[in-house]
């Protein structure tokens, strides 16, 4: 398979929208945990009950088109191979636990892989919508929609006074997660984050790496979601949530001016020298490689490095992962191998770019 | 500094905790941590819900055997629909079935509040088809409150559309729960 039509398979297509603050905000994400009202939970249930819930899933809703999400398709991870459940992982599309450990578990996916529907994770149904850029309200509009959707052909567990009832009581009421992957390298540099992660957690948020709980923030890119469910609308949630993220991006475009401004040599000194690193080396462990990735990126959104695309780093953050590589290359691959063959990745990736430029750059200049 | 369960072995955790503004600071030995069953942050298995299991365990995390027993002297609270017990879900932190909300719910409400900033009732989406009722229910309720204010400010002209309003939507809710 040549790069290019890898590439085309590996990015899902809501990714190649450029949304509204693409610079900074990389995704907008809403999930919807939803339950049935009488079928045990999925840790409490036994296969045969949540292999039912499967086929109702795949009877009412697989095939069927929706008005915004086209035509969703259903997949069963028992069918799925190893690899290709770890490439969903990698694209966020299923959790590790449904991967993993679930019993029956299986997702519904639309086809610009926008919408993704968890069956039989922590809870029955895990309605999760993806948008590029910083478009929390469409986000809500759509899981909404898609909810309402569901609930017309199924009876959920819903309570006057707690609403929706979880399999965790930390997304009890509007079973409602609200998140944003940032790219926040000037306020890591200059040391600002420290001072603001406090505050952001006081007021009921919560800050994670990019693969969720526990996870490192890699190439200073930083989930931030609500942790709060219960006792505010789902509104008031998204909007406490638009409220932070939209300081945020302030903040973050300051210090880049600071960093500009104040030490303009060494900032393009290190984007330069990642730059390097990215376009010419031989191997690249998958840390360093998003630590480059997200210097070049900065670099792009500066206007210091011209002749490569934006989304560059959307792109290779996730096909530089171990699950991409591996269906990249038709095999396993050791840890050395991987580093290998990330290199090469990368290398074509920017080669590409530069032969791209030439083609079509002829015209608009 | 020693550790402040055993007071014999030095304190090498030290984990705070803050809930709604209130910082408790634990400083534990490792052995009495792994006793305890409670993970501290940056150890591998640590995980949001052998943290809430503390907090439903019981007030205080740490706190000594005696205790313990009182607690078990209690009825136990169990789940009619899929048997899980209380003891279970605050071991796992997680819910057996939509029912285990009613077993347990006696319990319930100060754990909510911990979690979600002091909040304990639902004011969010409202099923649109299980919930229809529901939604007039919540809109009444909305109304009266409008028809209070407006009769506090004198505004009867707005109070009476608004009993108005109130009335009628009462009378469907009648007409459909006696058809």
């Amino acid at each position: 398979m040549s790069l290019e039509s890898f590439m085309k398979e590996a990015i899902s297509p809501w990714m190649k929208n450029k949304g509204p603050d693409a610079d900074i905000v990389i995704s907008s994400r809403i999930r919807l945990a939803r339950n049935l009202r009488d079928v045990p939970f999925p840790m409490a249930g036994d296969e045969k009950q949540l292999e039912k819930i499967t086929e109702q899933v795949d009877a009412k809703f697989a095939g069927k088109s929706h008005v915004k999400f086209g035509e969703l398709e259903l997949l069963k991870m028992k069918d799925l191979k190893e690899n290709e459940k770890r490439v969903l992982v990698e694209k966020h599309l299923i959790s590790p636990n449904l991967s993993n450990e679930s019993k029956a578990g299986s997702v519904l996916l639309s086809e610009d892989e926008s919408l993704s529907i968890m069956v039989n994770e922590e809870d029955h149904f895990r309605i999760q919508c993806l948008f590029s850029g910083f478009q929390l309200d469409e986000g809500l509009k759509y899981a909404n929609d898609m909810d309402d959707w569901m609930e017309e052909k199924l009876d959920f567990a819903f309570d006057e006074n707690q609403g929706y009832l979880t399999s965790c009581p930390t997304n009890v009421g509007t079973g409602l997660r609200s998140s944003v992957m940032m790219h926040l390298p000037a306020l890591v540099m200059t040391k600002r984050l420290n001072r603001i992660l406090p505050a952001i957690n006081q007021l009921g948020l919560v800050v994670r790496g990019i693969y969720g709980e526990g996870s490192e923030a890699l190439g200073n890119l930083f989930q931030i979601s609500n942790q709060t469910t219960l006792g505010k609308s789902e509104k008031d949630i998204v909007d406490d949530l638009r409220s932070v993220v939209t300081q945020l991006i302030q903040q973050e475009r300051s210090a880049r001016e600071t960093l500009l401004e104040e030490s303009k040599i060494q900032l393009e000194d290190r984007i330069y020298r990642s730059y390097g690193i990215l376009a010419y080396s031989r191997r690249i462990e998958s840390k360093e490689a998003m630590q480059r990735l997200s210097d070049v990126r900065m670099g792009i959104d500066l206007g210091l490095i011209q002749d490569v695309k934006g989304n560059i780093l959307n792109e290779l953050m996730i096909v530089t992962q171990t699950g991409f590589l591996q269906q990249y290359a038709g095999e396993i691959l050791t840890a050395e191998q991987r580093d290998e063959r990330r290199a090469t990745l990368i290398r074509e990736r920017f080669r590409l770019e530069s032969s791209r430029e030439l083609n079509d750059g002829g015209g608009d200049t | 500094m020693l550790c402040q369960e055993c007071q014999q072995r030095p304190a090498s955790l030290h984990f705070t905790k803050i809930i709604n503004g209130e910082k408790t600071e634990f400083h534990i030995c490792e052995r009495c941590a792994k006793d305890k069953g409670e993970y501290m942050p940056g150890s591998n298995s640590f995980s949001i819900h052998q943290l809430l299991s503390g907090l439903l365990d019981a007030d205080q995390p740490f706190s000594s055997t005696k205790n313990k027993k009182v607690k078990k002297a209690q009825p136990e609270l169990k789940c009619s629909h899929c048997g899980m017990n209380y003891q279970q879900f605050a071991e796992i932190g997680k819910f057996g079935c939509a029912n285990c909300y009613r077993s347990f719910e006696e319990k319930l409400d100060p754990i909510f509040r911990r979690i979600h900033g002091g909040n304990a009732t639902h004011l969010g989406k409202i099923p649109k088809r299980q919930g229809k009722d529901l939604h007039i229910h919540r809109e009444i309720k909305e109304l009266k409150e409008n028809l209070k204010k407006q009769i506090e400010e004198e505004e009867f002209e707005d109070a009476a559309k608004t009993r108005d309003q109130i009335r009628s939507l009462e009378n469907n809710l009648q007409k459909e729960e006696g058809a």
